[in-house]
């Protein structure tokens, strides 16, 4: 069976890692490539790095970093932040990327997803969606969250599978951050609109939060997060384990 | 040495870092007296069957590669690349492989039940259903990384693991000095790297 993927997310600036904490052993916690070499020696399934660097100078050191941590850790590694372009498709997986997601950039440009999917195949466009309850349905937000686009999350989010993303993250604004457990019903209805991987962002606060996750959607596919990881609230084989004695199927 | 044949399809860099990473003297390159100096081979590959399969007869390398597996050296077909060693494929048409393999690559699509996503994108356990060189450094019940729609109908002779996903999926093939996974052993961690290893030993030292 196909085992259900636990994925941290580093925001990177600058080539360093934000929110690092301290965790035992690690020498330079701001370090992708200790960071990543950790999770990856922890069980983590997957990687995300996120690039929230603006200038020029900041993209080189990020994809300087990435080619290091591609080179040392072997999961699959997914990058984002800054793809608006299939030159900025290019420029990352040159440098070890398996994947690209996509969230502004494709708002803005839709194609960007199509042209992706037809010239390095639909596996290696992850469409990244922030979504946020607006006056009863969801809508979907660009600028890392800060711009109402109007969209309806759902349409957008099959418009996005049809010209050719092949995964979904969908982070939900309204339980982002606030660690009350992942936004269920949301997240639901996504699954049950798309047929490719469907990646839950936005809410872990506890191992609880994602043993509910799992049970009360059993076709998503993964859960991402941030904070709890990297401030080392939750241990990353201590929540497979509880996942697994939960009947939840995961790789120890 | 080992050769990695490139026919321009795909992306290299984590391949090349694992074989690095394993202390194996591995150079990408589709110039034939490499490929012929090379102890072995490893035919990696994404994308679609034709187009590949194209490109590889397009550089000529499908003869090269066929004649070299036929005077028994060692070749590991990687994802796309496995599924080229086998005789034929149905993905969007039938198109005709290299022939190195018995049977032939179909789609998920109506052969796995309905409810389940394709492609089969994830880490899976693997079921062994035979003994093989490239599997001596692994156990039954590790995963490792897959992404594909299509794949070797397992009644094929050559399978040698297995992964379950809604049926048993064909996961690793071996018949003789010719050998491949579906799943991407570059990106399988520490149990890609083990199997990676294992191809990448010297007879010598086994």
């Amino acid at each position: 069976m196909i085992t259900k993927r636990i994925i941290p997310c580093l925001d990177i600036k600058n080539g360093r890692v934000v929110k690092g904490t301290n965790f035992q052993g690690l020498a330079d916690v701001s370090s992708p490539i200790e960071l990543a070499k950790f999770y990856s020696d922890n069980g983590a399934d997957e990687l995300v790095f996120y690039d929230i660097t603006a200038s020029s100078e900041g993209r080189q050191l990020f994809t300087d970093v990435l080619r290091q941590v591609a080179s040392q850790i072997f999961i699959p590694l997914t990058v984002g932040g800054g793809i608006n372009t299939v030159e900025d498709f290019d420029r990352v997986l040159k440098c070890g990327a398996d994947k690209v997601s996509v969230n502004s950039g494709a708002i803005r440009n839709p194609q960007l997803i199509y042209d992706a999917a037809q010239k390095y195949g639909s596996q290696c466009v992850v469409l990244s969606v922030d979504v946020k309850r607006v006056d009863g349905s969801f809508r979907v937000f660009a600028k890392g969250g800060r711009e109402d686009t109007g969209m309806e999350a759902i349409s957008w989010i099959k418009k996005g599978v049809a010209l050719g993303a092949g995964e979904v993250v969908v982070n939900s604004i309204d339980t982002d951050g606030v660690k009350q457990g992942f936004d269920t019903p949301m997240l639901k209805a996504v699954c049950d609109a798309v047929n490719v991987p469907v990646i839950a962002s936005g809410g872990a606060g506890s191992v609880q939060h994602f043993t509910d996750l799992f049970h009360a959607i059993p076709t998503i596919d993964a859960a991402l997060a941030a904070s709890v990881f990297h401030f080392g609230q939750i241990r990353i084989p201590d929540l497979k384990q509880e996942l697994r004695n939960n009947d939840i199927i995961v790789r120890l | 040495m080992i050769a990695i044949i490139d026919y321009g399809v795909g992306n290299l860099f984590s391949l090349c870092s694992s074989l690095e990473r394993i202390g194996a003297d591995a150079v990408v390159t589709s110039h034939p007296d490499v490929i012929e100096q090379a102890e072995k081979l490893i035919l990696p590959g994404v994308g679609a069957f034709a187009d590949a399969a194209k490109k590889l007869q397009a550089s000529g390398l499908d003869v090269l590669v066929k004649e070299q597996a036929s005077q028994g050296k060692e070749i590991m077909g990687i994802c796309l690349g496995m599924q080229l060693l086998f005789e034929k494929s149905y993905e969007f048409g039938e198109h005709i492989g290299l022939g190195l393999l018995k049977g032939s690559v179909i789609p998920m699509e109506g052969t796995i039940p309905a409810e389940l996503k394709i492609p089969h994108i994830g880490w899976n356990a693997l079921k062994f259903t035979k003994e093989s060189k490239l599997l001596r450094y692994i156990k039954e019940g590790d995963c490792v990384y897959f992404v594909h729609s299509f794949y070797v109908d397992p009644s094929a002779g050559s399978v040698i693991a297995t992964a379950e996903y809604g049926k048993d999926v064909t996961a690793a093939v071996q018949q003789g000095n010719v050998m491949g996974c579906q799943f991407h052993p570059e990106k399988s961690g520490e149990v890609g790297l083990s199997i990676l290893r294992a191809f990448c030993e010297s007879e010598e030292t086994v």
